[in-house]
């Protein structure tokens, strides 16, 4: 007795469907994981457990995706195995994120490097948001998701997302405001009395 | 700089390329989940065929969990297929063929034993 062909067939497209779905999502669930856990020896960890952990569940996640992207779905695995990371090795997000990664590797403008503390200071910002709002700004500006996707990962609803990113922004100029200090008046060059 | 606030983090926020090794080593580690499930469960089939009651209960199961094509059942799932490995390994054009090959040669196999169980 053998296995059936159309069972075989099916275990075969299931794997090719989830080998193109790891090659295409592979630098996404890399930079989330870089974002939330701040260096590339634990985002490395987090992408391998959460690709394991994708493949076991991969069978039920597209049947039951009725055809939408599954990249909500991979991004909510690293979502939770990433907070499980923090509990249970009762850390927090490093801060800065290793900036030689981060800042240089992606950035090799000049004009990035003129902005290179501006930079700095941001991502020093964001760690200071509560978690889902840093998770947000990741989705969105890392991994340019839109509100659904983000929803979908984050399991709230389009609304809810779309306030949640809006006042992740607004907290964000806040916080990079206090760090920038108090604005000086520009100096008023020969204005003075002579 | 608070109106360049989503600008820079656009900047800020810049995709991270993986390191060049680290698909090497997830595949890697797909391989060797399935090579350890198959070495577990050859532990196991030694235990459990020593008992012929258990034969066609315990055969029974990892034939079912290959019919379900699951790749959790990659747990569960390896009957005297260890010995294939290289064979399969030198057939396999990757570590999901390979996943693949290990379900089917073990699908096989359990059917073998069910097969036989049902004879005696």
């Amino acid at each position: 007795m053998a296995v059936p062909d159309q069972t075989r067939d099916d275990k075969r497209r299931l794997d090719d469907e989830f080998s193109d779905l790891y090659r295409a999502h592979l630098r996404d669930v890399y930079s989330y994981s870089y974002y939330r856990v701040g260096n590339h020896h634990d985002a490395e960890d987090l992408t391998e457990q959460t690709f394991l952990q994708a493949y076991r569940h991969f069978e039920r996640a597209q049947r039951e995706s009725n055809g939408r992207p599954l990249r909500p779905w991979l991004i909510r695995i690293a979502h939770n195995l990433a907070a499980n990371y923090y509990r249970d090795r009762s850390r927090k997000p490093q801060t800065p994120i290793d900036d030689a990664g981060a800042l240089s590797s992606p950035h090799s403008t000049e004009t990035l490097v003129e902005d290179r503390e501006d930079l700095k200071r941001i991502l020093e910002c964001v760690q200071e948001l509560p978690d889902d709002r840093r998770e947000a700004l990741i989705m969105r500006f890392a991994l340019g998701m839109d509100n659904r996707e983000i929803a979908r990962a984050l399991g709230r609803t389009d609304g809810a997302t779309k306030v949640l990113l809006h006042r992740s922004i607004r907290q964000l100029e806040q916080l990079v405001a206090k760090a920038e200090g108090p604005t000086e008046p520009p100096a008023l060059d020969g204005a003075g009395p002579s | 700089m608070a109106a360049d606030v989503e600008s820079l983090l656009r900047l800020a926020l810049a995709p991270i390329d993986p390191p060049a090794e680290l698909e090497a080593r997830v595949e890697l580690t797909l391989t060797s989940l399935v090579e350890l499930a198959a070495e577990e469960l050859e532990a196991w089939e030694l235990s459990a065929m020593k008992d012929p009651r258990n034969w066609p209960r315990q055969a029974l199961r990892p034939a079912a969990a290959v019919v379900v094509g699951s790749a959790a059942a990659v747990g569960l799932v390896a009957v005297r297929t260890r010995g294939k490995r290289h064979r399969r390994r030198a057939l396999s054009g990757g570590v999901f063929e390979l996943a693949g090959r290990t379900l089917h040669d073990v699908g096989t196999e359990a059917r073998k034993l069910v097969e036989e169980s049902r004879r005696r």
